[in-house]
């Protein structure tokens, strides 16, 4: 699964996404080292969701270039067996535990569904690795064979994660995955994440506006503001010592002990533009 | 705007007066879930005073917005309450009709999606001036200007055309200073704000507090403010209440809370979070999962199942709240464990 | 990291729990089910159930009242009303099963076709839809009346032409929203086919809406088709069928003689009902359950 040779497992350049008159990404690069964990950060309307859409296929660039593991994914797929091969290199995990669900299948029929999807495997194998793949989101049996309705935010993100690692992806994509999650259960997913990382040695890029999760989890950080980099290098770097003022405001927004809010005392701050 | 210009309006006659503005006393709520009577508050009891801000900080389950709830007569049709709610002396259980009207002009909320809480098909100026037309029967024209007036105060310059405006077109932070303009309006004495800021960017949230904090200054304003964000609320409140499972589990003054917490839930919520400014080898994770009021166990703390400190005397009863050191906490071991909260667990 | 909240173990037997959310439908679904139940075995041995031949004339007979074996009398041409209604079952609900079997397929196709590629395709679906929606049922019944000659698979035909755009328009509706879910997303991560995903995860989740469709359809159909019989263009006389004895007994009504003619009717209507409040007990508790 991990490249041997040390070459980025994803590579971005030159991004940039339209929508009609809208420059929703504009020319955004990075690279993700095999094994390292990259967080791309923003807030709303920075590009950053349309970045992960675009990574795994769920929208197209309107130009640029994405390769995973050596292969182009710029353009949509030309075949099924292409289209599987992509899924077994980056997978995703989604913010909302209550939707990234089917509502009808227990945790171990979703499982099963991508097994069945990516390997020709008897029965019996499918069921072992479903239990591996449960032990190590720490579900238990009870749990696995659950209806998404009956369990928690934190346990149905457990599953989400669960069913991405199935395709055993070289890339995770972690989209605001614990934003939803209450602190002591974010907590207890962080934790897991590390844990997966050690385990199976999956690269993360994390889409987060949350700079504590970010600094927890990721090695490189790129501070994305209106669809433009605007600031990138080692997450500690970026945090403690930002260099855009951009991020320098982002930074100081984040509510610690002995913070104060204050308002931006700028001519025109009133005038913010009209939505849309 | 971030200086009150002039100390402006002192709305609350007894502004000075050390009596509490809103007294919470032994609150109870019960909701029929599926056929049953469960239990979402237990025995919560807080004040707030004249022009304090009061924080209310829990995960999911805890009975926070709840609590705003019934302050503000909000409850699901067929909620049991027990206790009492007293504004300004009066029962609040015991309004209805015009009355009720008139305490919601001196009680206003703000909520955390102003999207659900606003009519789409309306222009922002009917909505805002709509309470003032309607309940207090100030002259359209008025009620306009005024709407302008404090449009400004919350950040908006062109409010003239803002009031012409539909929901639709302002952004998620724009919608909710208006929301906070609409709820001032009226002159409230009390502000409940459940999450005003959770859907939020981080940038637009550290905007908004800013204003309500000053706003709330300039105006003598109470404020009861709900979050999820134990730093969040001692930004901005003197004092923060601490739920878990429906109950009180510590009050202390903000600024107090996270070096010296009196309660473990407050200590491991605290510990819990990641630090923006290091990286931890493992985060202090509290096991197990938030429980509602109803999902706790009826005779011991319920905490204990997820506590480091959990001993047998933990498990025999439900504690009482005790006071300690100016706070209060809902722990057996409290008084034993003071100073020793921070650390890392024993055995 | 155990819960503390009671976990759900579904039964995945699909008989048990079919039976399960039949109990759920409280008595007046149950009642419901009893009765269609009941329409279906008639259905299909309503002719050898029938005590006389229900197509034997005898004009001496014409009108006359219960007696005897002939529990509902005679229609206006001396036939046995109860031997009838039996017979006529069939064609009463076979025509609008036939109906609701194609307009939902063709209507849950097109939908979640437009549903799944969106954009342009949708919108051409969209128009095309609008275009049926304009006909209204009887015209087609007339146009296909006048291509295959009157008669009970005429009448099916044009009706499930009829029906095919509110289906699609509803189901597309729901299509879409379920499309636009993050678990669709997932999937198409994960690489699997648009047709898997369709038949694996999109249908199944509106199957509560195509199920009450399907119900209510079955009851308007059923309607339709005993007007369309009324009217001539449908079910020929001498057959059996509800819709035909309607009209074929009309007369009797301001003569006096009223049970034929109100005998089917009720049979019709009591039908209708039962589909409608099984569909809509079903719907709900379906909803209800996705929670």
């Amino acid at each position: 699964m991990p490249e041997a040779n040390g070459a980025p497992v994803l590579e971005a350049a030159g991004l940039r996404k339209e929508f009609g008159d809208l420059v929703a990404v504009e020319d955004v690069s990075f690279h993700l080292p095999p094994g390292r964990s990259l967080a791309i950060v923003g807030e709303s309307g920075s590009g950053k969701t349309t970045i992960a859409r675009m990574i795994v296929g769920l929208e197209r660039p309107t130009s640029g270039t994405i390769t995973a593991c050596g292969h182009d994914r710029s353009r949509p797929p030309n075949s099924t067996r292409d289209r599987r091969r992509r899924g077994r290199e980056v997978q995703i995990v989604f913010q909302d535990p209550y939707t990234s669900l089917d509502p009808r299948q227990t945790a171990e029929a979703t499982i099963d569904e991508v097994l069945r999807l990516h390997h020709g495997w008897p029965a019996d194998r499918r069921r072992a690795r479903i239990a591996e793949l449960t032990d190590l989101v720490g579900l238990d049996a009870r749990q696995s064979r659950a209806l998404p309705r009956s369990l928690s935010g934190g346990q149905r993100q457990r599953v989400a994660i669960a069913r991405a690692l199935a395709a055993e992806p070289t890339v995770l994509i972690l989209d605001e995955s614990v934003a939803a999650l209450d602190v002591s259960i974010q907590a207890q997913v962080l934790n897991l994440l590390a844990d997966i990382r050690d385990e199976t040695h999956v690269s993360y890029i994390l889409i987060s506006h949350d700079l504590a999760v970010v600094r927890q989890l990721t090695d490189e950080a790129i501070v994305l503001h209106r669809g433009t980099v605007v600031e990138r290098g080692p997450t500690a770097r970026v945090l403690d010592d930002p260099q855009d003022p951009y991020t320098q405001r982002l930074r100081a927004s984040v509510p610690r002990p002995g913070w104060k809010p204050r308002s931006r005392a700028q001519p025109g701050a009133g005038k913010e533009p009209d939505a849309s | 705007m971030n200086e009150p210009a002039a100390v402006g309006t002192l709305w609350s006659a007894g502004a000075t007066s050390s009596a509490p503005l809103l007294e919470v006393d032994g609150l109870t709520v019960l909701l029929d879930v599926s056929g049953a009577k469960r239990a979402v508050l237990r025995d919560v009891s807080l004040t707030v005073s004249p022009g304090e801000a009061v924080g209310l900080v829990g995960e999911s389950g805890s009975g926070k917005s709840m609590t705003a709830r019934a302050i503000d007569r909000l409850l699901p049709r067929g909620a049991e309450v027990q206790g009492s709610i007293l504004f300004d002396g009066g029962d609040v259980g015991a309004l209805s009709g015009a009355d009720l009207r008139r305490y919601r002009n001196q009680v206003a909320m703000i909520f955390q999606d102003p999207r659900a809480h606003t009519n789409p098909v309306r222009r922002i100026g009917d909505f805002m001036t709509e309470a003032l037309c309607t309940n207090l029967g100030v002259p359209a024209a008025e009620a306009r200007r005024r709407a302008v007036d404090m449009l400004t105060q919350v950040g908006i310059e062109d409010g003239a055309r803002r009031l012409r405006q539909y929901p639709h077109q302002m952004s998620g932070g724009m919608l909710q200073r208006i929301m906070i303009a609409a709820a001032l309006l009226t002159k409230p004495r009390l502000l409940l704000a459940d999450e005003p800021t959770t859907a939020l960017d981080v940038t637009t949230q550290a905007e908004v507090m800013a204003i309500l904090d000053g706003l709330r200054r300039n105006f003598g304003l109470a404020m009861l403010f709900i979050t999820h964000d134990l730093e969040l609320a001692a930004a901005i409140c003197d004092r923060t209440v601490v739920m878990y499972a429906g109950q009180i589990v510590e009050v202390r003054a903000s600024a107090l809370l996270h070096g010296d917490p009196l309660h473990p839930y407050t200590a491991a919520l605290a510990a819990a979070r990641p630090d923006i400014a290091q990286t931890a080898d493992r985060l202090r994770a509290i096991p197990g999962r938030p429980l509602s009021a109803f999902e706790a166990p009826p005779a011991e703390c319920a905490f204990a199942t997820r506590c480091a400190h959990a001993t047998d005397i933990c498990r025999s009863a439900v504690p009482d709240l005790v006071d300690l050191d100016g706070g209060t906490s809902r722990c057996v071991r409290a008084r034993e464990l003071r100073g020793r909260l921070q650390e890392a667990p024993d055995a | 990291m155990s819960a503390a909240v009671p976990v759900t173990v579904r039964s995945t037997t699909r008989g048990s729990r079919a039976v399960g959310m039949l109990r759920a439908t409280g008595p007046a679904g149950i009642a419901s089910a009893i009765v269609i139940a009941v329409a279906t075995f008639v259905a299909l041995f309503g002719p050898l159930l029938a005590p006389y031949p229900p197509d034997l004339p005898n004009l001496s007979l014409a009108w006359v009242g219960p007696t005897g074996g002939h529990l509902l009398g005679f229609d206006f041409q001396g036939r046995d009303v109860l031997s009838r209604l039996l017979a006529g079952a069939q064609t009463a609900m076979l025509g609008p099963l036939a109906v609701v079997i194609v307009s939902v397929t063709a209507g849950t196709l097109i939908a979640v076709t437009a549903a799944w590629r969106r954009g342009a395709t949708d919108a051409v679906i969209s128009s095309g839809l609008d275009i049926l929606f304009a006909f209204p049922g009887i015209l087609f019944a007339v146009l296909a009346a006048a291509v295959f000659g009157a008669g009970l698979a005429a009448a099916s035909i044009a009706l499930s032409i009829a029906y095919m755009p509110y289906v699609a328009r509803v189901l597309r509706g729901a299509a879409l929203k379920e499309r636009s879910q993050p678990y669709v997303a997932a999937l198409e991560v994960q690489g699997a086919s648009a047709t898997s995903i369709c038949l694996r995860h999109l249908v199944p989740n509106i199957a509560p809406l195509i199920v009450a469709q399907a119900t209510i359809l079955f009851g308007y159909a059923m309607v339709d088709l005993a007007a369309i019989s009324f009217l001539g263009l449908g079910v020929q006389p001498p057959n059996p069928n509800w819709g035909v004895m309607i009209s074929e007994n009309q007369s009797g009504i301001l003569q006096g003689y009223p049970l034929p003619a109100l005998a089917a009717g009720v049979c019709i209507v009591t039908v209708v009902i039962a589909v409608n409040v099984l569909g809509e007990r079903l719907f709900d508790q379906a909803q209800a359950g996705r929670i």
